[in-house]
């Protein structure tokens, strides 16, 4: 039995990694998990967070936001709208990040004043974002 | 017979038009390699989206409550088109075949009765069309700004489409781009992304497989669909840029080299209209002795 999983974490413009792994802890929307060898078939969308993999060349960590994870017994796929290594991640990155948030959540109660789906999301979606400054040590302000 | 003043000034003027050219398909060259790499680069994530696409997509299958991205609006009234070119000229018929493709389709489109609204992306195409079919443009996105493609620009277009879908404004969307198969063929393309069409990918990626969805395939795809729409008008956006710099350096090739013809034939005649003038002066001085 294999103990290893091929990890491909892609975002639009490039391909970031591609190798083996034996676990990536994925930020999963309704929850974080851990994908090792032989999990069951999924596909789950994501929140923004951050991604972890650790393999037999130590371990990696990645943020990311917006995409979907695409796990299967061999293979793990992330597809991230945005993912930056961890290491990569600057300050200003990170507040434009969430004063994107902030706008979304705005513009969010501005359009839906009746509805509050919509504006949960954009809540929890800044919120998330700003859990990840926390985690990473970057402050938003 | 021209004199042998125009003549050199001629011939240095095409020279000049030569250095131009030449620098000009350097420089396509140049870019062509940065292009097309970033296209290669962003084939996995397309590639491995339109999979998952089409997996969601087939188990959703045509249900009543398919979100309305996939299923449409039901009508095939309203039609927009996004015509997708670059912002400079001198690249052979690359903006021109893009425009044609674009404009046949909306003429027929118009001949069966239906309503064409169209948005232009890149000054060229606007250029092109603006005659014809100036009445029909709803929108502009300017380019010129843009150094290279980002994955953000293509969002801020998807972002405006989706917003005019949503507000019921059309009922079809397409995008017109030139596909990059190689340096010297670029084909232009019109590809329908809303509704979205995964019949391909449907097919391609009926493995039989179970997935479990989490949350279910309907929220997956309703969160995917808009990212879809993204990611069509990148890939066509990064297909372009490649396209346009392949066919810049192919006409500028062609340029150079009609350029050294052209040189070489106006030397040839300007050394036989030299050769002329003396032969000329000399029977003058030949038969002015002979006079004496």
């Amino acid at each position: 039995m294999a103990d290893t999983v091929q990890f491909d974490l892609v975002s639009p413009e490039r391909l970031l990694a591609s190798v083996a792994a034996n676990e990536v802890q994925i930020p999963g929307a309704e929850g974080d998990l851990t994908a090792m060898a032989n999990h069951a078939p999924l596909i789950t969308t994501l929140r923004p967070g951050v991604l972890k993999v650790s393999g037999p060349d130590g371990a990696r960590e990645y943020v990311v936001t917006g995409g979907f994870a695409e796990i299967s017994g061999d293979s793990v796929s992330v597809l991230a709208e945005r993912a930056v290594p961890r290491e990569d991640m600057t300050a200003e990155q990170f507040k434009a990040m969430v004063s994107e948030a902030t706008d979304k959540l705005a513009h969010a109660q501005e359009t839906f004043v009746n509805e509050p789906g919509p504006v949960d999301d954009a809540a929890k979606l800044l919120a998330d974002m700003v859990a990840i400054g926390d985690h990473i040590g970057l402050s938003a302000n | 017979m021209p004199n042998l003043k125009d003549l050199k000034n001629r011939i240095a003027s095409v020279k000049s038009t030569r250095k131009i050219t030449k620098a000009m398909q350097m420089v396509a060259a140049a870019k062509l390699r940065r292009a097309q790499e970033a296209a290669e680069q962003a084939r996995p994530y397309t590639e491995r989206f339109n999979a998952v696409m089409g997996k969601l997509a087939a188990s959703v299958g045509d249900a009543e409550n398919a979100p309305v991205l996939l299923r449409g609006t039901g009508e095939d009234k309203v039609h927009l088109l996004v015509v997708m070119t670059a912002e400079r000229g001198l690249c052979g018929g690359f903006n021109a075949n893009i425009a044609k493709l674009a404009k046949a389709h909306a003429t027929d489109l118009l001949a069966e009765g239906k309503t064409v609204k169209i948005v232009t992306v890149g000054k060229k195409g606007r250029d092109a069309m603006k005659r014809e079919y100036g009445q029909y443009f709803v929108d502009h996105v300017d380019q010129s700004a843009m150094k290279r493609v980002a994955y953000a620009d293509a969002q801020g277009v998807a972002a405006s489409v989706l917003k005019s879908f949503d507000a019921g404004e059309f009922d079809v969307a397409k995008i017109f781009f030139s596909r990059f198969e190689n340096v010297v063929s670029q084909i232009p393309t019109m590809q329908q992304i809303i509704p979205a069409d995964v019949s391909d990918a449907a097919e391609a990626a009926d493995t039989g497989t179970f997935y479990d969805y989490e949350p279910d395939e309907q929220a997956i795809l309703a969160d995917l669909l808009p990212r879809g729409v993204a990611t069509a008008i990148f890939s066509a956006m990064l297909e372009n840029g490649a396209s346009e710099q392949g066919a810049r350096m192919s006409a500028m090739d062609n340029a150079t080299r009609n350029a050294g013809e052209m040189i070489d034939k106006l030397t040839i005649e300007y050394n036989r209209s030299r050769q002329a003038v003396i032969t000329n002066e000399l029977i003058e001085i030949i038969s002015g002795a002979e006079a004496l």
